[in-house]
């Protein structure tokens, strides 16, 4: 004959179990959903901290022109005319056609970028190198191959190139940091020659020094963008 | 990366080889040496003796100017190393349909592997499941052979279905160092020229076999193809947006015999680099 109190005990116990499997799934699609808040929350408030589209209306429209994807499925980029308010600023001015192409084109097939990326920060160092800070949807939203992750890059640098003389090179960092691909294929630890010949990459005059991937003033500038995502 | 050498590598392996040699037989006991000095001045008087008579018949029978050119260059193309791209928790591009590049890939390298094998390579792959090695370590699966070409191989997400594309580094110029080492960051720029002449072949062989594909090859700064001391290629089909999986399939047979007769006609021009040192002298 079984004791009393543990049947009591038993009992309690299994109710415990048993109301713990019902509010399992509950608790998991809470923890679920807390974690998709904060992240959004962590990317919404970088956004925020670093205000990379800036809006200037008083800016007269000016011509520009913007390299996106030819239609079809050849590859190749096509140069399309686009009036918009465009500062004087180098670096405004690159941001503000940086942020007309990730906006992308009216024929969404002809986009090269996708439309969930962000720029982050976009920078002119005095060697001419434009340092353009995406966000991390740069990386996971293009689709991967030599082909197309090489049409994303052209078009960035191509657009640039058109538009702000000012920048000799392209440097591409993802979320802050020096990233070895794209999207798994394009070499991105290289700075890209802006240029209307060719945007497909070449090695930067200065190479590196001995340790380092990237040459000082890069570095420097990637630490400034690092510190001011960390902040 | 820190300022690792592709050529040191190479060298640090042929020297360990040789190091070991020597330090094994001077390891041994005395009587042991003796006896396989012995041995060896025994088999080299043998082998001189039979040597002779030849040497002497080829005098008679060959003027100094048809015997082989034994300091002309030669091909020393041996080693093809195939890289599917990708693999382990990469997937690379991935279609509506379920494909995925890094599994497609594999079965393109089984089968680009018998067709090099019936042209008398022997082929290295470096992954044959679904793992990841490094960008670095299929790099070196190349560098640490030589003779040997490398092939990565890529499925697009992109391009037009039926085509394949042949990618070259982008020019750059050779780093000039004081000991003739290649930085591994740069291994690639000495045998740009060549890989520039593998990808035309392979390229045009391939453009035969796929309408649409271009008649020459492209240049991308292709991550994997920088650090490989080797002529390197990258060859990209589209693709896993294909509607059907079976449109892939029967191009197999077409990228596999095109790019074995590709390396096969560029056998002949193939020579190992000379890498320039300062003061004037070159390191093979």
């Amino acid at each position: 004959m079984t004791p009393k109190w543990m049947v009591w005990v038993g009992g309690v116990l299994l109710a415990a179990v048993i109301a713990a499997a019902l509010y399992f799934p509950a608790l998991r699609r809470q923890v679920n959903k807390a974690k998709d808040l904060t992240e959004k929350t962590a990317e919404q408030a970088r956004r925020e901290l670093l205000p990379v589209a800036p809006v200037s209306t008083g800016d007269p429209k000016v011509k520009v022109k913007m390299f996106w994807g030819t239609r079809g499925e050849q590859g190749g980029l096509t140069p399309v005319s686009v009036e918009l308010p465009l500062s004087r600023d180098p670096v405004l001015r690159a941001k503000q056609v940086l942020n007309t192409l990730l906006a992308g084109p009216v024929d969404p097939e002809s986009r090269t970028l996708p439309p969930d990326a962000a720029l982050l920060a976009f920078y002119i160092l005095p060697d001419g190198t434009g340092i353009a800070d995406f966000s991390d949807e740069v990386r996971s939203s293009t689709p991967s191959g030599i082909q197309s992750e090489q049409l994303a890059v052209e078009s960035i640098a191509r657009t640039l190139e058109a538009n702000v003389p000012e920048v000799l090179r392209l440097k591409i960092l993802i979320h802050g940091q020096e990233a070895d691909t794209l999207a798994g294929h394009l070499d991105l630890t290289q700075a890209f020659r802006v240029s209307a010949k060719d945007a497909t990459g070449t090695q930067l005059e200065n190479p590196s020094p001995p340790g380092s991937s990237l040459p000082a003033p890069i570095q420097k500038a990637v630490d400034r963008v690092r510190q001011a995502t960390q902040r | 990366m820190g300022p690792s050498f592709g050529a040191a590598y190479f060298f640090e392996r042929t020297m360990r080889f040789r190091f070991g040699i020597l330090l094994g037989v001077r390891s041994l006991p005395t009587t042991t040496l003796v006896l396989l000095g012995s041995l060896l001045g025994a088999a080299l008087c043998a082998f001189s003796l039979a040597g002779a008579p030849q040497q002497q018949a080829g005098t008679t029978t060959q003027t100094p100017a048809a015997a082989p050119p034994t300091t002309a260059p030669h091909s020393g193309l041996n080693v093809v190393v195939l890289d599917p791209a990708h693999g382990g928790t990469d997937p690379g591009a991935r279609g509506t349909e379920g494909i995925s590049e890094s599994d497609e890939v594999l079965q393109f390298a089984a089968a680009t592997k018998k067709a090099l094998e019936a042209q008398g390579f022997q082929v290295i792959l470096t992954r044959e499941g679904n793992n990841n090695p490094s960008f670095d370590d299929r790099s070196a699966r190349a560098n640490a052979q030589r003779g040997a070409v490398f092939i990565s191989l890529h499925i697009a997400s992109t391009g037009l279905a039926g085509t394949t594309r042949v990618y070259v580094q982008p020019d750059e110029p050779i780093p000039n160092t004081t000991s003739g080492l290649i930085p591994w960051d740069h291994a690639q720029a000495p045998f740009q020229s060549l890989s520039r002449k593998l990808g035309d072949l392979v390229q045009q062989e391939l453009s035969k076999r796929f309408k649409g594909s271009p008649e020459t090859l492209q240049t991308a700064p292709v991550r994997q193809l920088r650090t490989t001391a080797a002529p390197a290629i990258a060859v990209e089909i589209s693709s896993v947006s294909v509607k059907d999986r079976a449109e892939l399939d029967r191009m197999v047979p077409g990228v596999a015999d095109g790019i074995a007769r590709g390396v096969a006609a560029f056998r002949p021009s193939y020579v190992i680099p000379s890498i320039p040192v300062p003061g004037g002298s070159v390191q093979p």
